[in-house]
């Protein structure tokens, strides 16, 4: 599989580390304990299109966010994390 | 073209005369099981015996009914064989595939004494015992507990050949390769995709299973197809852009058009020549792919199909026209299609009698009928074999008529052969569609499974689309390289395809189980599942394939089902009362078909297994004669003995000289990060369990990292270098982790705040200097800063030189004596290390390895590897009070959660063995009372253990509820794995000078 990280281009994808659903806020500080319990420990399991992070590991290090078809694996689009967690408001 | 039937060309046992693509001029001798005979380059194994007369191959797995030779190509169940000997002994290899050099040797497999008289025969005698998934309905009951006496035995009997139990000799390498199309198959449809997409101008990979290209073609009569396939062969060959990789087999399809491939480099030659890898694995990223891998033959069902001398039709003309060998006194062909009539006169054309052919269609295609006349062939429409009979191989058939429904009826006529040609039909070669994420789908006139939809870029060709004749293969194949060709953007021309001789095509009709109530119908050959298991499965409510599949180990064997898969599915559907077509096959995995895990493997093996990582003293320490431990993939001092010296009486040595004198260890590989930025010290605020925002310029600090789920992550100390710029360490082990960890809350969840992070772990060269002269030795050794108590106290941090290089000094301790931390550019760190050294030769200044520091933090209690597990919080470790309440921090929410909060949960304690000198295992469970029946309650668990010189006595670290009220309690460290336990006495973890005062000293 091919990942394509915004920075260094189509790279394999032994070269990132996989980080998850990118789809989730970090909780405010003081949000309630099961905002928080969610955050940490649960996940939807989607079939088909999915927005995930995945680390640029052994190239520029970059957090990214994917989007790949769980499915076909098909990989239709990645944008740097900070950028999308800059637009989104990041967490608290 | 036909042959003058009176004139038989001459034979030599099953070897004719003439023909063949064998080269008669290079004869070569081999044995198998010990015997010698001889064959010809060109030759497989398979042909070799087949044309000296040996009908037996193997012993099958599970009943060790004698087995031949089913097929002639990769499909092969029954032919498994021990190729080699020694360290190149190789188990399961299909004779059909084994090409034969001079002085092969190999041996059948699964047999005792010895295949033509095999013990394990008795298991058939069991059968009614043995049928589909036995062994869930075994060993229940009274006999349950014998289970470990049965598992002995079966364990033996398990498996078909035996493993290699010496190193490999050989070398394998890998290979990644890029091209605009690949050609998995170099038949008929394979080379006109190929040829179709090169003249385009594309770079094109064209695979090819066998020592030569050409497929089927090379097992049929020659004529204009092959003439043409040989002209193509050379054309491509002369073409630069095209690479023919031959004698390589495409094994797996995955992701974004990654297609594996193994080459079988030097398999076919006694040994590897010196520069050779014995195989190559290939990683090959193709834009295109045309799949033209072929078709698998399928067996009949009928009463002991599986005796020596049943084999494929399609087989039995491979072996006639490629290896000149016709294997048969008298032949009988079985089949219910037209394509497999070919078999008859081709044997009849060779001189094999053909007492006839049994069809159970009523009457065959045009001109067929005439054609078996014309050879004095009888013709029996209407009929299908019932019973192969014989002992050890085939001496008959019994064959019957047919009625209007096509049930068998009347009595059953004999006839005498040895050699049964069977057909069902064929298979399309869908494995690596399927893999690529295709659905194949039922083809109701072929009655198979066809290529569906592709998922990827890929399409098949020639019989792996279902396209059986040769001219139908041809023009399929040269669409499918132009419509390759023109999907990668090349402009390709369609050219002239020969004009090939009209084929019968193989479109089963009728029959293809012959009911009957004696003798097994076998499905999976390889794993003696019969048409009976599968019926059993369905009444016992294994209904679906998936279910079936795994219930009776139907197609999972090596061959992966390649001729049973269909025929299993049609036995299920027929059982459940529906059509195939409603029935999906089950799930296709690479490899298609067994690849050697020294291939997977490559040159990353050995030493080169994985990266090793060395720190810039490496090479000091061993030429000082230190034992040298993996801290995962860096290499650490371990305990430097003295001639004669045991790991204990060394380690007991270097503890002692530290606590008394002043030792120096390397700690080099402990992670480093560099954090800089007006928000660096925000940033650790949030990142750490304790406040670093406010920590002054030149001190350090121990930092405790919590996971955001509350348990503890890591530790290590962070330091404040400048207002903007601070040095964190990591544990060795999590510095990748913890790098990550950081990068993803910065990039993840605060990106305003404005901090960089750089791992400077290979940058800076680390050593501790640590005991009650340690100021001594860095008053000699370090110039540009004061080193004094007062201006360097305990935690402090100042930049200074060493031989004149840059050096941070820390003034921080692991081994809780007077101790600091010098860390300088790696370039330099044996210069440094050297001049500490030197330095210190007054106050007698030692290595010491990882071992003696072990001994030393447990003394002191300091948390590490063991404690640091990841189910462990703060609180547990003693270390609760660290946690800021003041401000946010990654885990200070879930930390708060009602079972991680629990003060019920085991906390740190130490623990003082009361057994002179018996030791404390990691891993005891902390009991009561060892000797209380099982379930005994567990109290704790101990984390870490050493023998301390300091104390003089075996200690440990542990968890254990309750930890604060049991101080003084006598517990049982129980190991149950080894039946033995130690008394031992609870107490602080900090075993040695708990109030710090050497540490401030």
């Amino acid at each position: 599989m091919r990942i394509p990280c915004p920075w260094c281009g189509e790279r394999d994808a032994g070269e990132f580390v996989y980080g998850g659903d990118a789809g989730l806020r970090r909780p405010a500080d003081d949000a309630p304990m099961q905002d928080w319990v969610d955050y940490v420990f649960y996940r939807d399991n989607p079939r088909g299109a999915h927005r995930e992070h995945w680390q640029h590991v052994q190239g520029c290090r970059a957090w990214i966010v994917v989007e790949r078809d769980t499915l076909t694996h098909a990989v239709t689009g990645s944008r740097p994390a900070s950028e999308v967690a800059a637009e989104t408001g990041g967490a608290a | 073209m036909s042959a003058d039937h009176h004139a038989a060309p001459a034979r030599d046992g099953f070897r004719l005369a003439t023909g063949g693509r064998i080269d008669r001029a290079t004869p070569l001798s081999f044995r198998f099981d010990g015997k010698a005979y001889s064959g010809f380059a060109g030759d497989t194994l398979a042909s070799a015996l087949l044309a000296s007369g040996v009908k037996l191959f193997g012993r099958s797995f599970k009943y060790h009914r004698p087995r031949g030779l089913l097929s002639a190509g990769v499909e092969e169940p029954n032919a498994l064989v021990h190729l080699r000997g020694g360290a190149r002994h190789e188990p399961n290899v299909r004779a059909t595939v084994a090409e034969l050099f001079e002085g092969l040797e190999a041996s059948s497999q699964n047999r005792w004494p010895s295949l033509a008289f095999d013990i394990g025969s008795v298991n058939d005698l069991f059968s009614p015992f043995l049928g589909a998934g036995f062994y869930y309905k075994t060993f229940m009951g009274p006999t349950r507990g014998s289970w470990h006496l049965y598992e002995k035995i079966i364990r033996r009997a398990a498996g078909l050949g035996r493993a290699p139990s010496e190193p490999d000799p050989d070398r394998y390498e890998k290979a990644h390769g890029h091209c605009d199309i690949l050609v998995v198959g170099g038949g008929a449809a394979g080379l006109a995709a190929a040829l179709a997409a090169a003249r385009a101008g594309a770079r094109v990979v064209l695979a090819e299973q066998d020592s030569e290209a050409g497929g089927s073609l090379l097992g049929e009569r020659a004529g204009e197809g092959l003439q043409w396939a040989e002209a193509a062969i050379a054309e491509l060959r002369a073409m630069p852009k095209v690479r023919l990789l031959l004698r390589t087999t495409a094994f797996g399809f995955y992701d974004h058009g990654v297609v594996g491939l193994v080459e079988r480099v030097a398999d076919h030659l006694a040994e590897p020549e010196p520069h050779q890898p014995r195989q190559r694995l290939w990683t090959l990223r193709a834009k295109q792919v045309v799949l033209a891998g072929g078709a698998h033959e399928r067996p009949l069902l009928f009463g002991d199909n599986d005796l020596p001398g049943v084999m494929l039709a399609g087989a039995v003309r491979r072996y006639l026209h490629r290896w000149a060998v016709a294997p048969a006194e008298r032949a009988l062909v079985f089949a219910n299609h037209d394509e497999a009539y070919r078999s008859a006169l081709d044997l009849a054309d060779a001189g094999v009698p053909v007492a006839a052919v049994v069809d159970p269609r009523p009457a065959p295609g045009d001109g067929l009928a005439a054609a078996l006349a014309e050879r004095g062939i009888e013709h029996l429409g209407g009929h299908a074999v019932q019973r192969a009979r014989g002992n050890r191989w085939l001496i008959g058939a019994e064959v019957v008529a047919l009625d209007g429904s096509g049930r068998p009826g009347g009595r059953p006529r004999f006839l005498a052969c040895d050699l049964l040609a069977m057909s069902g039909g064929w298979n399309p070669a869908v494995q690596l569609h399927a893999q690529a994420g295709g659905a194949p789908r039922w083809d109701e006139r072929l009655a198979t499974f066809v290529p569906g939809t592709a998922k990827q870029a890929e399409r098949s060709a020639g019989a792996a689309a279902g396209r059986l004749t040769l001219t139908a293969a041809l023009a399929d194949g040269l669409d499918a390289g132009l419509a390759a060709a023109e999907a990668a953007g090349f402009a390709a021309k369609a050219f002239a395809l020969p004009e090939v001789e009209t084929e019968a095509e193989a479109v089963p009709t009728g029959l293809w189980e012959v009911s009957g109530r004696k003798g097994k119908r076998f499905v999976d050959f390889q794993h003696d599942v019969t048409s009976k298991d599968l019926k059993q499965a369905v009444q016992e409510g294994y209904r679906s394939p998936e279910h079936a599949k795994r219930y009776t180990t139907a197609g999972m064997a090596t061959d992966q089902g390649k001729t049973g898969n269909v025929a299993a599915l049609e036995v299920l559907a027929r059982a459940r009362g529906q059509a195939t077509a409603e029935l999906a096959q089950t799930t296709f995995r690479p490899p298609y078909t067994p690849v050697a895990l020294g291939a997977f493997a490559g040159r990353e093996v050995g030493r080169h297994y994985h990266p090793v990582r060395r720190t810039p003293m490496h090479h000091w320490h061993e030429a000082q004669g230190a034992l040298m431990v993996e801290a995962g993939l860096w290499m650490r001092p371990r305990y430097y003995p003295r001639p004669g010296e045991s790991l204990r009486e060394c380690m007991n040595r270097e503890t002692l000289h530290v606590r008394e004198k002043v030792g120096m260890v390397d700690v080099s590989t402990l992670g480093k990060i560099d954090v800089q930025g007006p928000d660096a010290g925000e940033f650790l605020n949030r990142i750490y369990a304790n406040g670093f925002k406010t920590l002054p310029v030149g001190k350090a600090r121990y930092g405790l990292m919590l996971r955001e789920d509350g348990m503890v992550f890591d530790d290590g100390t962070c330091s404040r270098l400048d207002e903007q710029h601070y040095l964190v360490t990591t544990t060795t082990a999590n510095a990748a982790r913890v790098l990550s960890h950081m990068e993803y809350h910065h990039q993840c969840c605060w990106p305003e705040l404005r901090v960089h992070l750089a791992s400077v772990t290979d940058q800076f060269a680390a050593m501790a200097i640590a005991g009650p002269r340690a100021r001594r030795v860095l008053e000699k050794a370090v110039t540009g800063a004061d080193v004094s108590n007062e201006a360097l106290p305990f935690m402090g941090v100042v930049r200074a030189e060493i031989a004149g290089y840059p050096i941070i000094l820390f003034r921080i301790s692991f081994s809780g004596e007077l101790a600091y931390e010098v860390a300088t550019g790696a370039d330099h760190g044996l210069t440094v290390w050297e001049a500490l050294l030197e330095a210190g030769r007054e106050e007698e200044i030692i290595p010491y390895g990882t071992e003696a520091m072990a001994v030393m933090r447990i003394e002191k209690g300091h948390v590490a590897g063991g404690e640091l597990s990841g189910q462990t919080t703060a609180a547990d470790l003693g270390l609760g009070k660290l946690c800021s309440t003041k401000k946010p921090y990654v885990g200070h929410r879930l930390k708060e959660r009602p079972a991680t909060a629990d003060p019920q949960r085991p906390a740190l304690v130490g623990l003082m063995s009361l057994e002179d000198n018996v030791g404390i295992p990691a891993g005891s469970q902390l009991v009561a009372d060892p000797q209380a029946r099982p379930p005994v309650t567990m109290l704790g668990y101990v984390t870490s253990t050493t023998y301390s010189i300091t104390l003089d006595r075996q200690i440990a670290l542990a968890l254990l509820t309750d930890g604060a009220a049991r101080q003084g309690q006598t517990l049982y460290a129980a190991n149950p794995l080894a039946g033995s336990s130690v008394k031992v006495q609870v107490v602080s973890p900090h075993f040695f000078d708990p109030e710090g005062k050497r540490l401030h000293a």
